[in-house]
């Protein structure tokens, strides 16, 4: 009966994926082509697919407007120097987590997730007045603190969970054979770890890359990266679709071709522990 | 020099005692062997005295040192662990070569070790595979490897060959003992199965309920138990244990016989009983049988001796 089934079956699931999957590409895949659009037909109603008219008017002039590569170096600094900060100060915490755990690990690792539900703009006010003051606003380094700390959290917890499933008696022989906690980390826990750890990587400098809150909030011109690149565009003269378009288009490409190449890695990074 | 001092040594976990204060000495060159049934705590034992987990009291010395807070990869011993516990991202020549690292030898002259090491253990042609491709006995092979090439004061092996199956097994035990007899580096190894601790200890040490039972060598263990529980633990088949009436008539509360030191017969006898099942190992016969007023005993007889009707006291 079961076996039967399965074609049919297999025919509704792969029709329903691909319609929640085209669901979920379906703004991103607007934004692409209205970004080819005359401002004209980007707001015609009802909407025009992609007329005879397409153009590549709006790249030139986001391009000739506004100072892309310099945003574009800001993201890249912002969201792989957090990374790196982040999982050099994560990996010996979910070590002392996974391999010396206490009475209190458990509770201190929901205690650092629950921070991730509060939300931001709680802490507006006081880490606006903290790096105004400390000379933070609007530099790099500041970024790449704050953004950190917000994915700090979610970098322990993958790591984390990684970490578990290495046996401790491999880690327990590197200290017989001599290895010192340095030594057994850097040799030992972080090769065998290196998958999961490229995983929480991508999916850190992905998170890092999209955040847009503090990024805008905490800059204004110096150390602005693509965020605060497309909220530019959303400017006071009026919306300009099309232009908005291709500035989002020309933020996004980047981390979605990065995706594109890594999601093999990715898939297995966010499903790691649910399947054995 | 590998002499280890055990005083009032006792691991607690929570409030639960694993281990009460116990004293044990292991001399140099010894090969010793923790055995008792799982849970005994010979395991914790063996941790603590490696150092992977940390005494609740008592000391415990290496050499005349303290060596209670020293860590583990300070003692200057080496481990054998039951999952043989190998670096997988790493070929079986940098897994061997990897307390010399850490040790901080020379590159070359870790390599010579290396190569030595591999020739007494017959891995010199799978220097280069990574520990995946091996299979479960050449994986503790290099287990062993990783633990000579650093020439430790002593050896702790814990349930080394509970992953192999029984002919490797066997194999792999003699060549431990082999390798005792050209190192004659002191030995700690831990087992549940007493066939292991008969045939390859210097001295057993037999434990039960994190207690020590017994110390001794396997034959004086063999011959002069200490105790019911030694003397049901060690020797295969199991020591006969009787209670009750029988017992307390030769002035006894139990009275323990080995089953090679009974006899049957059709005719004669101290007493009666039945064959329940004969199992027949070609060198060894064994007679399950169920005694009147005395239940079920083990009756060892030649290979040749098949299923009777009577046993008779030996």
């Amino acid at each position: 009966m079961a076996r039967a089934a399965t074609t049919r079956q297999k025919v509704v699931f792969t029709v329903a994926a691909w319609a929640v999957g085209l669901l979920i590409f379906f703004p991103v895949l607007w934004t692409i082509l209205t970004s080819f659009k005359t401002e004209v037909s980007a707001v015609a109603s009802p909407p025009e697919f992609l007329g005879a008219d397409w153009t590549l008017e709006n790249y030139a002039e986001v391009w000739a407007r506004s100072d892309y590569p310099r945003f574009f170096w800001n993201s890249v600094v912002i969201s792989i120097g957090s990374t790196l900060l982040g999982i050099a100060i994560a990996i010996p915490a979910a070590w002392s987590m996974a391999f010396a755990p206490g009475r209190r690990t458990k509770d201190l690792l929901m205690w650092m997730l629950s921070t991730k539900m509060m939300p931001a703009v709680g802490v507006l006010i006081p880490m606006y007045l903290l790096f105004q003051r400390t000379g933070l606003f609007d530099t790099r380094i500041g970024l790449v603190l704050a953004l950190m700390l917000m994915n700090l959290p979610i970098i322990v917890w993958m790591l984390y969970t990684y970490f578990k499933e290495i046996p401790g008696e491999i880690l327990e022989a590197a200290r017989m054979d001599g290895a010192s906690l340095k030594n057994e980390i850097i040799y030992v826990l972080t090769p065998m770890a290196v998958p999961g750890i490229a995983s929480t990587m991508l999916l850190n400098i992905i998170l890092a890359w999209n955040e847009a809150f503090w990024t805008i909030t905490l800059t204004t011109i110096d150390a602005a990266p693509l965020s605060a690149f497309i909220a530019s565009f959303s400017a006071p003269q009026g919306l300009f679709y099309a232009k908005l378009s291709a500035a989002s288009t020309m933020a996004i490409a980047p981390i979605l071709i990065l995706g594109w190449f890594s999601q093999k890695q990715l898939v297995r990074g966010l499903t790691f522990g649910a399947v054995k | 020099m590998g002499k280890i001092s055990l005083r009032g040594v006792s691991k607690k976990f929570g409030d639960v005692a694993v281990i009460p204060p116990i004293d044990l000495d292991i001399e140099d060159g010894e090969f010793v062997v923790f055995v008792g049934p799982s849970g005994c705590g010979k395991s914790t034992l063996l941790r603590l005295i490696a150092g992977l987990e940390d005494t609740s009291g008592g000391t415990i010395s290496i050499d005349g040192r303290d060596a209670t807070a020293i860590p583990p990869a300070k003692r200057g011993l080496a481990m054998v662990f039951q999952s043989y516990a190998l670096y997988p991202h790493m070929s079986v020549r940098k897994n061997i070569a990897f307390p010399l690292k850490m040790a901080g030898l020379p590159p070359e002259a870790a390599a010579r070790k290396v190569e030595a090491a591999a020739k007494v253990l017959n891995l010199t042609s799978y220097l280069d595979r990574k520990p995946g491709q091996l299979s479960g006995g050449q994986r503790q092979r290099v287990a062993i490897g990783r633990a000579i090439v650093r020439e430790p004061k002593a050896f702790l092996f814990d349930e080394p060959l509970s992953n192999l199956d029984a002919a490797l097994r066997g194999n792999m035990r003699l060549e431990i003992t082999e390798l005792h007899q050209t190192l004659k580096t002191t030995m700690v190894y831990v087992t549940h199965d007493q066939v292991e601790a008969m045939t390859m200890a210097d001295k057993i040490v037999v434990l039960n309920a994190g207690r020590i039972e017994q110390v001794g060598s396997p034959l004086a263990l063999y011959r002069s138990p200490a105790n019911v529980f030694v003397a049901g633990f060690i020797g295969s088949p199991r020591m006969n244990l009787i209670e009750g009436a029988e017992a307390v008539e030769l002035g006894a509360k139990t009275i323990g016989i080995r089953p090679e030191h009974l006899d049957i017969s059709l005719t004669s006898g101290a007493w009666k009983a039945t064959v329940s099942v004969s199992e027949h190992l070609g060198s060894d016969t064994f007679f399950h049988v169920i005694a009147d007023g005395l239940g079920p005993m083990t009756v060892r007889a030649g290979g040749d001796v098949t299923a009777a009707t009577a046993i008779r006291s030996g």
